[in-house]
């Protein structure tokens, strides 16, 4: 634990504050851009929750202490996500708190309160955006822990950082088992984001809406908290996919230098991740709510191959 | 006697159990004592329990013999380890919920208080002393006390049809294992005539026998825990039972199954057979989909707790079961690992269960509804049991930093080991078996979100649910307690597994380093995780964004009706009902279930949906076996004519044959 390990763990948090909703700018400004359109701008996020920051909050007359709560815990929880996911250096003194399960278990903290959350006011559409919620949520996380699982096989670990060692000390070659995580992975991310496939981030329809439907009762401030959780999510699992897939340029313990080259390659790979993102939303139409279990059970089995060819071939990496 | 004072203290505790029930048979109708002074009572003696027991796990064994019983038959008494740590489950467990049933039972309730509370002080005792037995002899009337006891307790409204047949199924299964449990020692003995456990343990079997014995207490054990396909009697007699019985049962009586598995299987067998443990496996493995998967379709909410503990059931034995194939094939430390997330499970959802199942006593007492369609909105009028119930919630559905997310942890670690094992084979199948065990915790979650969502948030769905109060005082007190359980199992595992470490080194040779504020299997390179700082990290993010918000922003909330889209006619019915939460498990698990579906046609007057969900097992083997055994009785009453003429010619016939073959 090293002055620099807590310089680059509050470097880390507070460049994932900063850019995650950069990055859903990002992403929404391609997205336009592929659909011809002019869009609203990069720095829109950021306007968008300075607004819900300043306006009242209206909270249902029946809401429980548990609705105000939610956002701050949701919140809480994802920016420990950004804080363990190593995505500049891999000197972090939180990285022992949790490992890959834990992150996990810590995205299913987060889905369950605002799930609750979303069934207190009791309304329609609380409780069906907390139904889909949960069903996303079961059937995308255990294939979440087979995409790890099949990374802790290739390193002997499951901690972020040791992962991230191992995978970027590899020669640079595609491992096959590493290549079905990567797809698997690719599915579990836009589903747990709200993405096009699953859900429309964009959407207003009320029939269709997962992630919309669950923040629906809430406005101002808890909105606002919920908007920018909702961001460093999307942060998190591009951090999990770099770590994972693209592990080059973060950097090592006790490297200083390191660091500050660091933050330019992150920024470069969000970029094209963003990007790759946008693509893939404009070229794919959004399926019905009964299609995401087998979309789901596909992730699911490709990450139990992934596994089970590693197991296989052993480790042609290293 | 002095040889062993912590068995001696233990054996007083447990006399002191059945000393209270006693009294309670002699205050019988005397409301106030038995519920204000004995129940509070029996808490502090599990408290005591649970203090004797603490230090007891680094114990050396201590043993003693009783003369009671048959003459030249003592009991035999023995406290060790594994004995230490089960007692504490029960104590802690028992704490709590004698503490709530102080404030729990009413009076004209069926049984007479005070007779309720003699079973259930024997119960306890008797749950105590099945931990203890250290002969087959002893084990037996223990076990058969402790499962009358729970019969009588279960049927303490044995007014109800309903709850009679309950009762007569969880009778008639926990005779079945108990049946089983009294041939395994038969075999453990090995024509020795000598039924003490020191001398099973030092008997060496051949293998068939010894599988048949492990066949025989999976069987045995898997019976009274639960295990598919004994699971039957669990979702009838849990919500039959009054709630603190159920939550004793399910939290503790379940419990004494995993010990007596784990006793016959690592402490009393000789040597271990690899596919002892991929059995043991695979069962826990079924045990805990099927429970988990009847868990999210339920409309009951006892009785959607009673197929979750089904899960978890399965959860400790498929952690058992990767144990014994660790310790089969010398892999000690990996043995200790899959073992002790099955041991902290053990302990984590004795406290998680019975603070849920409390809670749903609490619900009933101010409602009187169990059925999930009539609830609704209950924290806000029951804030207690709703707060109290959330922890219990988050620990059941395996979220960190709670109790339940660290055995779920240890257990994908020790799977994670896996490619370790010398047989290929297994190394295929075991991640599969990873990806199943994840699974199932994911859908735990589903169904303590759909069971906390649909009790306690929304709007009532019930007039009357406005008017429900909340707990009393001795209730809350107990459910304090349990909560206060799982917050600590959760962020304390480190010291937890300290407590373990001797149990599980006397088991398999080997054991987790505890102590200090990560949890660390192995190495912290190789996976570590620290609810504390995990903790930590959440409350100083949700704190500071909470500052920073009221800080730079403002603080301001208006109340207002629910927006929902700008709807304005919103009742009650627009919610979700728990069969509609429990629709898209139903659809995806669809080969599971046994639905019938009654659906209406286009030219129905009234149309009508209905959907029922069955138990396959009770289709394919219960039912059968029911009809076979009609069947044969049947046959046998042919016989009686109810004619003494008739048996006059028997009797001559018999005897004819008898003459015949004497004379041959």
């Amino acid at each position: 634990m090293s002055a620099l390990g807590f310089a680059s763990q509050l470097l880390e948090i507070l460049v994932a504050l900063a850019l995650a909703p950069l990055l859903v700018g990002w992403v929404n400004q391609c997205r336009a851009w592929l659909q011809s359109r002019d869009g609203p701008g990069l720095l829109q996020p950021y306007r968008l929750l300075h607004k819900l920051f300043h306006k009242d909050s209206v909270v249902a007359a029946n809401a429980s202490p548990l609705f105000r709560a939610a956002p701050y815990i949701v919140f809480g929880c994802m920016l420990l996500a950004c804080g363990i996911v190593p995505t500049l250096s891999i000197d972090l003194p939180l990285s022992p708190a949790a490992d890959a399960i834990a992150l996990v278990g810590l995205f299913a903290l987060a889905r369950v309160f605002i799930s609750l959350a979303a069934m207190d006011i009791g309304t329609a559409f609380g409780t069906l955006g907390a139904r889909r919620e949960m069903l996303v949520g079961f059937l995308a996380e255990p294939a979440l822990l087979m995409v790890f699982f099949t990374a802790a096989l290739i390193s002997d670990s499951t901690s972020l950082t040791t992962l991230v060692r191992t995978l970027s000390a590899q020669e640079l070659g595609i491992q096959p088992s590493l290549a079905l995580a990567a797809v698997a992975l690719v599915m579990v991310a836009l589903a747990e984001n709200a993405r096009v496939p699953v859900d429309n981030p964009a959407t207003h329809l009320e029939l269709t809406m997962i992630h919309e439907a669950l923040v629906l009762e809430y406005s101002g401030r808890h909105l606002a908290l919920l908007e920018w959780a909702a961001a460093l999510k999307l942060f998190a699992y591009a951090g999990i996919g770099i770590a994972l897939f693209a592990p080059w340029g973060i950097a090592e313990a006790h490297a200083p230098l390191a660091l500050a080259v660091a933050l330019p390659v992150l920024v470069a790979k969000l970029a094209v991740a963003g990007f790759a993102l946008a693509l893939l939303e404009t070229l794919s139409a959004k399926m019905r709510i009964f299609r995401v279990p087998e979309f789901l059970g596909m992730a699911f089995m490709l990450a139990v191959i992934a596994m089970l060819v590693n197991l296989l071939l052993g480790n042609t990496g290293t | 006697m002095s040889a062993a004072p912590q068995l001696v203290t233990v054996l007083a505790l447990a006399a002191a159990w059945i000393a209270l029930g006693i009294a309670g048979l002699a205050a019988l109708h005397r409301f106030g004592v038995v519920s204000r002074l004995l129940f509070p009572a029996g808490g502090a003696v599990a408290l005591a329990l649970l203090g004797v027991a603490l230090p007891a796990v680094w114990g050396a064994p201590q043993s003693i013999v009783l003369p009671v019983g048959l003459p030249g038959l003592p009991f035999h008494f023995r406290l060790d380890s594994l004995s230490a740590l089960f007692l504490m489950v029960i104590g802690g467990a028992a704490a709590g919920v004698s503490l709530f049933s102080a404030g729990y039972f009413r009076r004209a309730e069926g049984t007479p208080p005070g007779l309720m509370c003699f079973q259930y002080h024997v119960f306890l005792a008797a749950m105590a002393l099945v931990v203890l037995a250290d002969d087959a002899y002893a084990f037996m009337v223990m076990w058969e006390t402790m499962a009358l006891a729970s019969f009588f307790l279960v049927t303490a409204n044995h007014r109800s049809a309903e709850i009679r047949r309950a009762g007569y199924l969880y009778l008639l299964i926990a005779h079945l294992g108990a049946l089983a449990i009294l041939l395994c020692f038969g075999v453990l003995q090995a024509n020795t005539g000598d039924y003490s456990f020191d001398n099973m343990r030092v008997q060496t079997l051949s293998p068939f026998w010894a599988s048949a014995a492990f066949l025989l207490a999976l069987v045995g054990f898997g019976a009274k825990a639960g295990l598919v396909p004994l699971h039957v009697w669990l979702p009838e007699a849990h919500p039959a039972a009054p709630s603190p019985v159920s939550a004793l049962m399910s939290g503790v009586m379940l419990k004494t199954a995993v010990y007596g598995f784990l006793r016959v299987a690592y402490d009393l067998l000789p040597d271990l057979l690899w596919w002892w443990g991929v059995t043991a496996l695979a069962v826990g493995l079924v045990t805990a989909l099927l429970g988990v998967a009847f868990a999210a379709v339920q409309s009951d909410m006892k009785r959607l707790l009673a197929w979750s503990s089904v899960e978890n059931i399965g959860l400790i034995f498929a952690g058992i079961g990767l144990s014994l194939l660790f310790a089969a094939y010398g892999m000690p430390a990996v043995a200790a690992l899959a073992l002790t997330a099955a041991l902290y499970h053990v302990a984590s959802h004795a406290l998680f269960k019975s603070l849920l199942f409390v809670a749903t006593g609490s619900v009933l007492h101010a409602t009187s509804e169990r059925s999930l369609g009539r609830l609704g909105g209950l924290l806000r009028v029951m804030p207690w049991v709703g707060w109290a119930s959330l922890l219990g919630v988050l620990a059941s559905a395996g979220l960190p930093p709670f109790g339940g997310f660290v055995s779920e942890w240890l257990l994908l670690q020790s799977f994670l080991f896996t490619p370790q094992l010398p047989n290929s084979f297994l190394n295929m199948l075991i991640p599969a078996v990873a990806a199943l065990i994840a699974l199932v915790a994911a859908l735990a979650g589903y169904v303590m979100v759909k069971f906390y969502g649909v009790v306690f948030l929304g709007q009532h769905r019930e007039e009357k649910l406005a008017r429900a109060h909340d707990a009393g005082l001795w209730e809350r007190l107990g459910m304090a307690w349990l909560a206060a359980g799982c917050v600590l199992l959760g962020v304390l595992p480190a010291q937890g597994l300290h407590v373990l470490a001797p149990v599980v080194e006397r088991l398999t040779g080997a054991s987790l380093a505890g102590g200090g504020w990560l949890l660390v299997p192995v190495a912290v390179e190789r996976a570590s995780y620290g609810p504390v700082l995990f903790l930590a990290g959440v409350g100083a993010s949700v704190v500071l964004a909470f500052l920073l918000v009221r800080g730079l922003y403002h603080g301001r909330v208006r109340r207002a009706p629910p927006w929902d889209c700008g709807f304005p006619w919103l009742t009650h019915r627009m919610q979700d009902t728990a069969e509609g939460f429990g629709q898209p498990v139903r659809q995806i698990f669809e080969p599971l279930y046994r639905l019938r579906r009654h659906l209406p046609t286009a030219f129905d007057a009234r149309p009508r949906y209905a959907v029922e969900v069955g138990d396959h097992v009770w289709h394919w083997l219960y039912l059968p076996a029911a009809r076979a055994v009609e069947g044969a009785a049947r046959l046998i009453g042919r016989l009686q004519q109810g004619r003494i003429s008739i048996y006059l010619l028997y009797s001559f016939a018999a005897l004819i044959a008898v003459l015949l073959w004497v004379t041959r």
